[in-house]
Order: structure tokens, then sequence, then C-alpha cells
């Protein structure tokens, strides 16, 4: 894939705990392209949430390391200074939509002025024309510019989900990152919310990473998807090999978990747990729990690239 | 299938409604959690509540449960009515339920070891002789697969995974051989991976002991596997009734077409179309809209009957139930 709009290179964040270094993303690769959304599925303890912060470096004190290349439209944001990543890129650039962020609107703020404040903060607008682009976003994302003017309280969980979804776009940055957009909301409003994406994808055609464990979900916006596995990703490929016919067998074992409402299968789990990111295992991450696994899984297998696009962290596809 | 016997549990028009102050003696009005609903459950039978927050579908599980007291109708267990139970009965009849919630490690005291946890229904319901705790501690770790057991019983909480933690959990809810669980979003909190091994764990229990079993969930795809019957509520109330099959192949109800509806499968295509999702939000459960609770974002309302008047429960298909007037030229039908 040629990554015109994103391309991660080797990236790695450790950080430092009195029990160790944990290595929760350790190596991870992937382009993307404009236009395009991405799902990233895994499981607790994958090193997902630590590749959003890798990614927008939102990091905390304990960094032990954070290494490697975040290719934005042709530059390396990684090596920009702190001050140069927040003035250009943190919310220009590349916004986030935080797990759980729907409960963290200010209460005592207007929501209006809070999805206002980006542009008011980022790009010293005057806070009526920062109003005014507000009002636009909200009719993007479905939401009445009534609400403007309301409290976080007069909001239902689905609209504040809107609202932090236009807090993320109105400075119409390349990239928007969702981290579990839709895990804390029912079934009606998460299919409301997931049609707000499409719709603005289509609209803006917007770029999207897709960060979540809910893998049924992802599929409503997905062009295409990776699974991360104990900081690394295992598998990467267009969205019909990987809902349809994933390769590794730690992809395939979790498609065959997943429970679905309109054909029959019987289902699988996977016994065991993924490993500590503290001190991972030398060889293949996954094979102590791998039913396909043989001699060569001692060593840690690289991620082929194979002939029809995808990539696989698996010696059985060398 | 029914037992031609006295079902287990029988649930006859229950409200459980809350009072609401807003002064120290003025009444505001009341939350009306549940709000008329009528079921039998036999043992050996799961039945799932599904519906979205608000439904009244915990609130149901905490009134059969004891936990609220029913405002009006009643749950009745072994042919017991619960409001006519002195204290002492009522302790009896909580040791003959089981509860699993959702958050496994929110419902274990982190400061007690998995023995000292198992141990204190025991010890609640007079079961004082240490021997008898432990063959029973013992017997029901081994069932849910927490073994050794031996390694176990000294562990605390933390030391577990979420699925470890979840299986203490249903350990605890089995420790004093209830006849009934009911297990609210058991597997909502834990991986993708693990819930499926938990989900199956929990029938083999429900098997095994034929016990009856109440199962909380608003994710409809996992239902098939582990429930007989299944209810969706809205509003307070319980809008369908079916066995798991009928339902997923024949729904009548709009709220529960929408509701199936809105419902992915991991497949590649749905990122092309948009999903039909009604307007509108559930309604308050202190002013329900009058008539069908649904009418305001019902595609099909009728005018001048909806909004009117509550439906009946009606019987389209055997041991169906549907309370929406669409299908009022049916078999209008005594309970659920």
């Amino acid at each position: 894939m040629a990554g015109n709009l994103l391309r991660v290179n080797d990236l790695i964040l450790h950080f430092r705990t009195t029990r160790g270094v944990v290595q929760a993303v350790d190596g991870v690769s992937f382009d993307m392209n404009r236009n395009e959304a991405l799902a990233v599925i895994g499981e607790s303890g994958c090193g997902k949430t630590s590749l959003v912060r890798a990614i927008l470096r939102l990091l905390p004190k304990n960094v032990h390391a954070y290494e490697g290349s975040v290719i934005l439209n042709g530059v390396d944001t990684m090596k920009y200074s702190e001050e140069r990543f927040r003035s250009e890129m943190r919310w220009i650039s590349m916004s986030l939509v935080a797990q759980a962020a729907m409960n963290a609107l200010n209460p005592v703020l207007r929501v209006g002025d809070q999805v206002a404040e980006p542009l008011v903060v980022h790009q010293g607008l005057r806070k009526q024309e920062a109003l005014a682009q507000a009002s636009e976003v909200f009719r993007m994302v479905g939401v009445s510019d009534d609400f403007l003017s309301r409290y976080a309280f007069e909001l239902s969980g689905g609209m504040r989900q809107r609202a932090i979804i236009a807090m993320a776009l109105i400075t119409k940055p390349d990239l928007v990152v969702l981290d579990e957009p839709t895990s804390a909301l029912d079934m009606l409003t998460q299919a409301n919310i997931m049609n707000v994406l499409k719709s603005i994808k289509r609209e803006l055609e917007q770029s999207f990473i897709f960060i979540t464990h809910d893998v049924a979900t992802t599929s409503e916006l997905c062009d295409r998807g990776a699974v991360m596995y104990a900081g690394q990703i295992a598998e990467l490929g267009n969205a019909q090999q990987f809902y349809l016919d994933p390769y590794h067998p730690y992809a395939q074992k979790l498609m065959g978990s997943v429970p679905t409402l309109r054909e029959r299968k019987e289902l699988e789990f996977i016994p065991g747990q993924p490993p500590s990111l503290i001190s991972p295992p030398t060889g293949c991450r996954f094979a102590a729990r791998c039913h396909r696994r043989f001699e060569a899984c001692d060593q840690e297998p690289p991620l082929f690239e194979l002939a029809d696009g995808r990539s696989v962290k698996c010696w059985l596809y060398k | 299938m029914q037992d031609r016997d006295q079902a287990l549990l029988e649930v006859k028009d229950l409200r459980t409604w809350f009072e609401l102050r807003r002064w120290v003696f003025a009444r505001a009005g009341y939350v009306k959690a549940v709000d008329g609903v009528s079921f039998d459950l036999p043992r050996g039978e799961a039945l799932a509540l599904v519906g979205e927050s608000g439904s009244g579908k915990t609130s149901l599980a905490r009134t059969v449960l004891g936990l609220y007291k029913p405002t009006a109708g009643d749950v009745v267990f072994e042919g017991m009515p619960l409001s006519q139970l002195n204290r002492r009965q009522m302790r009896a009849y909580r040791s003959d339920l089981g509860y699993v919630q959702q958050d496994p490690y929110g419902a274990l005291p982190p400061f007690l070891s998995l023995r000292s946890i198992l141990a204190e229904p025991l010890r609640v319901h007079r079961v004082r002789d240490k021997n008898e705790q432990d063959q029973r501690i013992h017997e029901v770790l081994e069932e849910v697969k927490l073994t050794p057991v031996s390694d176990f019983i000294q562990k605390f909480p933390h030391m577990l995974s979420g699925g470890q933690q979840q299986r203490a959990v249903i350990a605890r809810a089995m420790i004093l051989r209830p006849k009934l669980i009911a297990a609210d979003e058991p597997v909502s909190m834990l991986d993708a991976s693990v819930r499926i091994e938990i989900l199956k764990l929990l029938r083999r229990i429900q098997e095994a002991h034929n016990l009856a079993v109440i199962y909380i969930t608003h994710d409809l795809s996992t239902v098939r596997y582990f429930s007989e019957r299944i209810f969706i509520m809205y509003a307070a109330r319980t809008v369908e009734k079916a066995p798991v099959e009928s339902l997923l192949e024949h729904h009548y109800h709009p709220y529960t077409e929408a509701l199936l509806a809105a419902i992915p499968d991991p497949d590649p295509k749905n990122a092309e179309t948009f999903r039909d999702v009604p307007a509108g939000e559930p309604p308050s459960l202190v002013n329900p809209p009058p008539g069908c609770r649904f009418h305001p974002r019902c595609p099909r309302a009728i005018e001048g009957l909806c909004e009117v008047e509550q439906p009946p429960t009606f019987e389209p298909q055997p041991s169906h139930f549907v309370e929406c007037w669409l299908y009022r030229d049916e078999q209008k039908s005594g309970l659920g």
C-alpha cells in the first residue's frame, strides 16, 4: 500500500513501572491512505490504547522508550519538538475521540463553547467565528444547533458522543483517531453513531483509525483492518480479507469467537491468556496458545508481506 | 416447553416504582422502572431479557432477587408469594437465588482471599462447620474450573484475570446450591475470546443443576447461544416474548425489528450502507407517553389507536407474544 496519508514504521512505546518495563507498543508498522478507515482490533492488554498515545504523542511521565517514525503527509512527526507538535499537529492535523470521552465533557461549560474551543486555542479564532463553525460541524454530526447553548447533562449519551466527534472534526484534521467510540452506548445509539461516522467519511473524505475490541462494529467503518496481539500487529489486510478469511491463527480464532445474529455458527474461544507485556516471551508471542505452532515458532517471525496485499506475522506464510 | 406443574418462578403483573422526592415532604412522582410484567419461568430454562439502558431489565431482575420491593403485583417462587414472606423465609429465599453481576472485579471484595469470599455466603446462611465449608468451596471451584483448587483459594481478586474473576463470581453464586441464577451482563466486560468460554460454562452449570436462569444482556448476538426464550423490554414493559429461534425468524414488534436491524455481524459489506434507526430516544419512565410507549418512534403507528390505548398482549404464533396493535386480529392472550 502506498500510504499517502500516514506511514508508521517500527513504532515503539515502552513504559517504566515498578514491576518492570511494559513493552506496550513493540515495533508496530502500517500504512494508511487518504479517505481510508483503518480498524485496529485487539483485546485488553494488547497495547492498542498505547498505540493511540504513541501516534498522538499523549505520553505520561514514565516513558522508557519512544522510537520509530510516524510520517503524516510526508513529514515525520516524531522529529517535532513538543511545542511544534502541540501547535501544528495535535488537534490540527490529527485529533482524538478518546474512550468514554463523552463522560469527560466539562459539566460547567456550555457544549458549544467546548466544541469551539480547539479553534480558539489552536487557530486563534474569535469566539463568534468559532461558534459559527461549531454550528456547521453539529449539522454534520446530526445535532441541532439548539444544543450549542446547553450543558452536557442536558444531552443524552448518544448526543454527547456526537458532540465529542464534532470537537474532533472542527479543525478539519487529516486524521481522526477513535478509541472505543461506541463501547458505552446502547445498540440503537451505536448504530446511529456509526451512521454519523459513515456520512462524515463520505462528505468530508475523512480518514479514521478506529480502535476497539468490538469486532462486529468495526465492520461498519472499515476499509482495512489490523489485529494487535501483545504489542505487535499480527495481521493487516483489507476488509474482505480481514473479516472473511484471516490468515493468522489468532485472527482466525478471534473472528471465530464473535457471535453472529444472522448466521448459525459454532463459536470458538481461545484458552489461556495473552502474555505479559513486561517480559514477553521470545519467539512468536502467540505460540503458547496457537493450535498450529511448530518448531520455527521459537523464533519471532517478521511481518511477511503477501502478494495479495496483506501482511501476516506468522511463519506459516513465509 | 412449560412445565404442566407450577413453574419455579411466576411474575404476576409486576410493577416496581421508585419515588422521586423533591422537597422533604412533597412528592414529585415515580420512576416506573418496571410497569406491568408477567411471565413464568420453569426450572431448567434460560430466559434472556434484552433491552437498552433504562428499559427496566436490571430493575426487574433485582425485584425478583428480593433486592427491591414490588410496588404492585407479585413475585411467586415455588408457590410462595414474596410479599407474604417473613424475614426468616426471605433469607431462605435468598439462598435459593444466585446473582452474577456485570463487573467481576467490582463484585469481589479486593481485600479477601477467594476462600474467604466463598465462605461468606456459607457463614451468613449458617453453614459453620469448617469441613463442610471446605468441601463446598472445593466442589464449586472444581465446577467453574478454577483448578488446582489449593492454588486458587489463597488468591486475591487482583491476581486473577477478568475471565477467572468472573468464574469466581459464578462460584460464589453457586455455592448455596441455588435454583435460579440472575446473570446481569455477565460477559460484557470480558474480552471477546473469553466471553464464549464463560457462557459455555454457565450453560454447563445450568444443565448439570437444572437451574432456571435469567440472562440480562443488551447483546442480542449471544442470546442464541445461551437461552431458550427471549423477552424484549422497552420502557418498563415486555413488548415481545418468544422462543429464541422463533423471534429471530419472525419478529413482530417494530421495536424488535429496529433492534435486530441495528446489530452488525462482522461483514465487510456493512461499510457500504447506512442502517435504519428509529428517530428519537426511549421515553421518560416518570411520564411515559399515553398509549403504546413506542408510538412516538414507531414507523407503523396506527393513528387514533396507538397513541391512545396501551395494547394488550396478542399471540400471533403459539408461545410467541407481542404487545402491539398491529396484531389486534390475532388471538388475545392471558399471559406470556
